[in-house]
C-alpha cells in the first residue's frame, strides 16, 4: 500500500504544479496552448499503453481519435443528448472500434508491421467513409451547437477546459501507473518482450493484446470527445486524418515509450518546440513539421528511450561520477 | 451496367493505372523483400520524383520521357544515401526504428515540399497530353498507354538486374540469408543501400510516366502510397512478379468499384481488400514465407 502511494506521488506533484498554471495566468495564449498539449498528451499516452507496455505500435489511432469525436458530436447535434453522456458514450464507441480492430488484428496474429499497416487501413477507411456518409455531415464537417453553459459542457473561459483536460490526463496517468503494477500490466510487458514465451508460460497473448487496445483506444477516444466540445468542429480531415495518428505515437516517443509520464512530457516537449519554431518561421506552412520530422529522426537515432530514458542516463551517470569505481563495483 | 461497351473500356483503363500502382509497389516490395522493413517515406519519395519531373519541364524544358533517363540515376543515389547515411545508423537495427524513422523521413520530405512549394496543384501541360489511342472499343490517353509499355519493360529489366547481375545475387543472397552473405564477403549495408536505390529509382520513373497525366502538390504522392501497400501485401511481401500482377488487379477493381460506387467511394474497395488480404493470407498470393 505504501509502495502503491509513492508511486502516485510524482503523478501528484507534477498535477499541482500544472493545475496551479490558471492561478499564474489566464492568458488565453498560455491555456490554448496547455490545453492543446494536455490534449496529445492524453491522446499519446492511449498509444503509449498499447504501443509503449505492450510492443504493438498501432499507426491508425486516429480511429479511436474520431470515433470519440463523431459520436461525441452526432449524438448532440442530430439526436439531442446531452454533452455529458455524449462525452461519456464516445469514450465507450471509441473502445468497441478499439476492440473489433484488435479482435480482427490479433486473432489473425498480426505483428510488427502487419500490425502497424491493418490499423492504417482501418483509419483511413473510416475516414473515406465519414468524408461521404450523410451522418457525418460528409465534406461539409460538424459543427456542435454554441451553448455556453457548463451543462453543455462550454465554458466561455478556458480554464474550465483547461482543468478538466487536466482531469483526463490525471486519470490516464493514474491508469497507467495502475496497469503498470496489475498482473495485466505484467503480461502486457511480457508480450512485448517475447510473445513466445508469454504464451509459453500460459499467458492468453490475444487476450491481453485485445484488452490493451481497449483501454488504449478509449484514452484516445477520451482526446476526441475533448477536441470536439473544445473546438466544437470536426471533419473527417480532422478526426480521422494521419495527422493525429503521428501526434499519438511522437509525443510518447519523444518523452519515453513505455513509461508512465513519457506522452506528457514528450507533449509538452514536442508542443513546446511546434511553437518555437511557428515564432522563428512565422506562417510558413509545413515548417514546424520539417522540425518535428526531423526531431523524431534524431529521437530514434540518439535517445532511442525518449526524454525519460536520457534522464535517467543522467541520474545514474551523476550518482556514478564522485565514487565513480564504488558504484561500477555495486553494478557489477 | 455490365454492357461490354463499358466495362471493357473500364478494365483496360484500370490495367493501365494498375501498372503505375504496381511500379510503386515494385519499389516497395524490393525493400520489404531485402531490408525486411516497411518504408513509410515511400510516398513523399514519389511526391519528390513528380516535383523533380515537373520542375525538369518547366525550368529545364525536358520531356518527361527525356527526364526519366536523368532522374532515374539520380533518385538511385538519394534512396543509396538515404539508407547508408540517415536511415541505416539511426535505426540501430531494430524494425520500429526503421519504422519510425521512415515516417519522420515522410514527414520531413513532404513538409519542406509543402514549405517550398505551397499547397498549390500543377498541371504539366504537354501537346499530347491529352492524345488518345484506339484499342478495340476503347480510348485509352496516350500517356498512360505509354506508361503501361514502360512499366512492363522496367519490371522485366529489374527482374534480369535482379536475376543475373553480379549486384542482384548480392541482393538475392543477403535477402536469403543476411549472416551467411556477410560470412561470404558481401558488403551488407552497401547491399542494403543499393536496394533502397533501386526501390527509389523505380519512383523516379513512375514519376516521369505519371506527371503528363496526373497533377502534383506536396501530398500527392500519398495517394500511391497505401494502394501500394496493399499491392505488395497482396502479392506477397518481396515478390516482384506479385508486385507487377497485384498492381493490375487493384487497378482494375479501382476502376470497376469507381464505376459502382462512385470517385470518393471506390477508394473503399481498395482498401477492404488491403484489410482482407492483412488478415486472411499476410503472406500475399506468391509470398514465399508467412
Amino acid at each position: 500500500m505504501k509502495a502503491q502511494a509513492k508511486s502516485l506521488l510524482p503523478i501528484l506533484v507534477a498535477l499541482a504544479l500544472l493545475a496551479a498554471v490558471p492561478l499564474v495566468t489566464t492568458s488565453n495564449v498560455v491555456l490554448n496552448f496547455l490545453v492543446f498539449a494536455l490534449l496529445i498528451a492524453l491522446v499519446g499516452q492511449g498509444w503509449n499503453l498499447l504501443g509503449g507496455y505492450g510492443g504493438q505500435h498501432s499507426f491508425g489511432h486516429a480511429a479511436f481519435f474520431g470515433t470519440g469525436a463523431y459520436v461525441t458530436a452526432i449524438l448532440q447535434v442530430r439526436y439531442g443528448v446531452n454533452a455529458w453522456p455524449a462525452f461519456a458514450l464516445g469514450i465507450f464507441a471509441g473502445a468497441a472500434v478499439g476492440a473489433v480492430i484488435g479482435a480482427l488484428a490479433f486473432r489473425s496474429g498480426l505483428r510488427g508491421s502487419y500490425f502497424a499497416l491493418v490499423t492504417l487501413a482501418f483509419a483511413e477507411v473510416l475516414r473515406i467513409v465519414a468524408s461521404v456518409a450523410p451522418i457525418t455531415g460528409a465534406g461539409v464537417g460538424t459543427l456542435v451547437k454554441l451553448d455556453l453553459r457548463w451543462q453543455a459542457l462550454q465554458f466561455q473561459s478556458r480554464v474550465p477546459f483547461y482543468l478538466i483536460i487536466l482531469a483526463l490526463v490525471a486519470v490516464s496517468l493514474v491508469l497507467v501507473r495502475v496497469v503498470e503494477r496489475t498482473r495485466f500490466g505484467a503480461w502486457l510487458v511480457a508480450v512485448r518482450e517475447n510473445e513466445d514465451a508469454a504464451r509459453a508460460l500460459g499467458v492468453d497473448t490475444t487476450l491481453v493484446k485485445i484488452g490493451a487496445m481497449m483501454l488504449s483506444a478509449a484514452i484516445t477516444a477520451a482526446g476526441g470527445c475533448f477536441y470536439a466540445q473544445y473546438y466544437l468542429f470536426i471533419d473527417a480531415g480532422i478526426a480521422y486524418g494521419p495527422w493525429i495518428s503521428i501526434e499519438a505515437l511522437l509525443a510518447p516517443i519523444v518523452g519515453g515509450v513505455g513509461t508512465v509520464f513519457g506522452p506528457l512530457l514528450g507533449a509538452l516537449v514536442v508542443k513546446s518546440l511546434g511553437e518555437a519554431t511557428k515564432l522563428l518561421a512565422g506562417d510558413a506552412p509545413g515548417l514546424d513539421l520539417v522540425i518535428y520530422g526531423s526531431v523524431l529522426v534524431l529521437v530514434v537515432a540518439f535517445a532511442p528511450r525518449g526524454i525519460a530514458g536520457l534522464l535517467a542516463d543522467l541520474r545514474r551517470w551523476g550518482r556514478r561520477a564522485p565514487a565513480g569505481a564504488l558504484a561500477e563495483a555495486d553494478h557489477a | 451496367m455490365l454492357s461490354p461497351a463499358i466495362l471493357i473500356p473500364a478494365i483496360l483503363n484500370g490495367l493501365m493505372s494498375g501498372a503505375v500502382y504496381a511500379l510503386v509497389a515494385l519499389g516497395l516490395t524490393l525493400i520489404y523483400g531485402v531490408l525486411h522493413i516497411i518504408n513509410f517515406a515511400h510516398g513523399a519519395l514519389l511526391t519528390a520524383a513528380m516535383f523533380a519531373a515537373f520542375f525538369a519541364n518547366r525550368w529545364l524544358g525536358l520531356d518527361p520521357y527525356v527526364a526519366a533517363f536523368l532522374l532515374t540515376p539520380l533518385f538511385f543515389a538519394l534512396g543509396y544515401a538515404l539508407q547508408r547515411f540517415v536511415i541505416g545508423p539511426a535505426a540501430h537495427g531494430e524494425d520500429r526504428n526503421i519504422l519510425l524513422v521512415t515516417l519522420g523521413l515522410a514527414v520531413v520530405i513532404e513538409n519542406a515540399l509543402l514549405y517550398v512549394f505551397r499547397a498549390d496543384t500543377r498541371i504539366l501541360d504537354l501537346p499530347y497530353g491529352f492524345d488518345t489511342i484506339q484499342v478495340g472499343p476503347a480510348f485509352i490517353a496516350l500517356p498512360r498507354a505509354i506508361a503501361f509499355v514502360a512499366v512492363i519493360a522496367v519490371a522485366l529489366a529489374l527482374w534480369l538486374i535482379m536475376r543475373f547481375s553480379d549486384t542482384g545475387k548480392a541482393i538475392r543472397a543477403v535477402a536469403r540469408e543476411k549472416l551467411g552473405a556477410e560470412l561470404a564477403g558481401i558488403d551488407v549495408a552497401h547491399v542494403y543501400a543499393m536496394t533502397f536505390g533501386l526501390g527509389t529509382a523505380c519512383l523516379a520513373v513512375a514519376a516521369c510516366l505519371l506527371i503528363p497525366s496526373y497533377y502534383v502538390n506536396p501530398s500527392a504522392g500519398n495517394a500511391f502510397v497505401l494502394i501500394a501497400f496493399t499491392i505488395v501485401v497482396l502479392g506477397g511481401m518481396g515478390s516482384v512478379a506479385g508486385a507487377l500482377i497485384g498492381g493490375l488487379f487493384v487497378g482494375v477493381v479501382e476502376s470497376l468499384s469507381g464505376l459502382w460506387l462512385g470517385e470518393s467511394l471506390g477508394q473503399i474497395g481498395i482498401f477492404l481488400i488491403f484489410i482482407l488480404a492483412l488478415l486472411l493470407r499476410p503472406s500475399g498470393l506468391f509470398g514465399e514465407r508467412a
